[in-house]
C-alpha cells in the first residue's frame, strides 16, 4: 500500500519520533484498509500541518461505501460485521491525537486523524 | 503468485517477512507452513519481523492464525525481531497475539524452540519408563 509510504514521508518532515511515525502509519494503514474492505475502495488525502511552532499530519480517509450504522459500536475494540479482529477503528482512534468520523448509511463513510509533533 | 520461502532449520522452520504482505500471500503461507509442519515434523516456527516497519491488525490476525494451526500441529510458533516501535504501538493497538510466543531475535528463539524439543524428549522417556 503506497498510503504508508507518503504517511511516513509527511510524518518525517513533520519531525515526528520514530514511534510517533509508526504509530500514525499503522493507523493509516488501518483505516485504508477499512476504507478497500468495508467501504468499497474510496480515497485518502495528507495534510501537513502548521499551528504555531507546531508541526503535525492529517489524513482523511473517505469512501462512497455502506456506511456505518452504529459508530459507537464500530469503535469498540473487537466489534467487527467481517471475519477482522475489529481492532482497526479503535486501534487508529487510540494511536492518533485527533479522531473523529462522519458516516451516513448508504452515502459513505470519512474518517479524518492527526498526529502532530 | 509470490510465496515466501520458508527454511528448515533442525526441529524448526524459519520464515522471514520483508514487506507488506497482500491477502493471498498470507493465505497462501499459512497453507505452505502447515503442510510443511507435517512434513517436517517440526517442533516449532521461528518467523523473523525485523524488517516490518509496521505491525497492523492485519499482520498480527496472520501471526496468531499462524500459531493457532500450528498449535494444532504441535509446534509452537515464536515471532523474533519485533521493532521497539513496533511493540508500543502493538500495545496501544489493543492487539495481544495470544499462542504467539517472543523472542529478541532468531538465535534466541531458535534456543526457546530446542529447550521445547529437549523437554519433549524428556517427557517421551519417563512417559515410556512408566509402562
Ligand atoms: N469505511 C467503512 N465503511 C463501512 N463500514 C466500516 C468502515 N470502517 C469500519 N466499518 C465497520 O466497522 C467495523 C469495525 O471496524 P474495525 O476496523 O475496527 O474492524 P474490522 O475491519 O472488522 O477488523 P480489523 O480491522 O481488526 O481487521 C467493521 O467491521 C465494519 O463493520
Ligand atoms: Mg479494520
Amino acid at each position: 500500500m503506497r498510503i504508508r509510504q507518503i504517511v511516513r514521508a509527511a510524518a518525517l518532515e513533520a519531525g515526528l519520533s520514530l514511534v510517533d511515525q509508526t504509530k500514525i502509519i499503522t493507523a493509516a494503514s488501518e483505516l485504508a484498509r477499512n476504507t478497500l474492505d468495508h467501504g468499497g475502495g474510496g480515497h485518502a488525502s495528507i495534510e501537513r500541518l502548521q499551528e504555531g511552532g507546531r508541526r503535525g499530519v492529517r489524513i482523511v480517509f473517505e469512501d462512497t461505501g455502506p456506511g456505518i450504522p452504529d459508530v459507537d459500536a464500530a469503535l469498540r475494540p473487537g466489534f467487527t460485521t467481517g471475519r477482522g479482529m475489529g481492532l482497526g477503528l479503535s486501534g487508529a482512534r487510540q494511536l492518533s491525537n485527533e479522531f473523529s468520523i462522519a458516516t451516513e448509511v448508504g452515502r459513505g463513510t470519512r474518517v479524518t486523524i492527526a498526529r502532530w509533533k | 503468485m509470490d510465496r515466501i520461502p520458508i527454511l528448515k532449520i533442525g526441529a524448526a522452520l524459519l520464515v522471514t517477512i520483508q514487506v507488506d504482505l497482500h491477502d493471498s500471500v498470507a493465505m497462501a503461507l499459512e497453507e505452505d507452513l502447515s503442510n510443511m509442519i507435517v512434513k517436517a515434523g517440526a517442533k516449532g516456527v521461528l518467523i523473523d519481523i525485523s524488517a516490518l516497519e509496521i505491525v497492523d491488525s492485519f499482520i498480527g490476525r496472520m501471526l496468531a492464525n499462524i500459531a493457532g494451526v500450528a498449535r494444532m500441529l504441535d509446534a509452537d510458533t515464536v515471532v523474533v525481531g519485533m521493532r521497539p516501535a513496533v511493540a508500543i504501538t502493538l500495545v496501544e493497538l489493543g492487539l495481544s497475539l495470544p499462542g504467539v510466543k517472543t523472542a529478541l531475535n532468531a538465535e534466541r528463539g531458535m534456543a526457546l524452540i530446542q529447550r521445547r524439543v529437549a523437554e519433549s524428549g524428556l517427557e517421551a522417556d519417563h512417559a515410556a519408563g512408566e509402562f
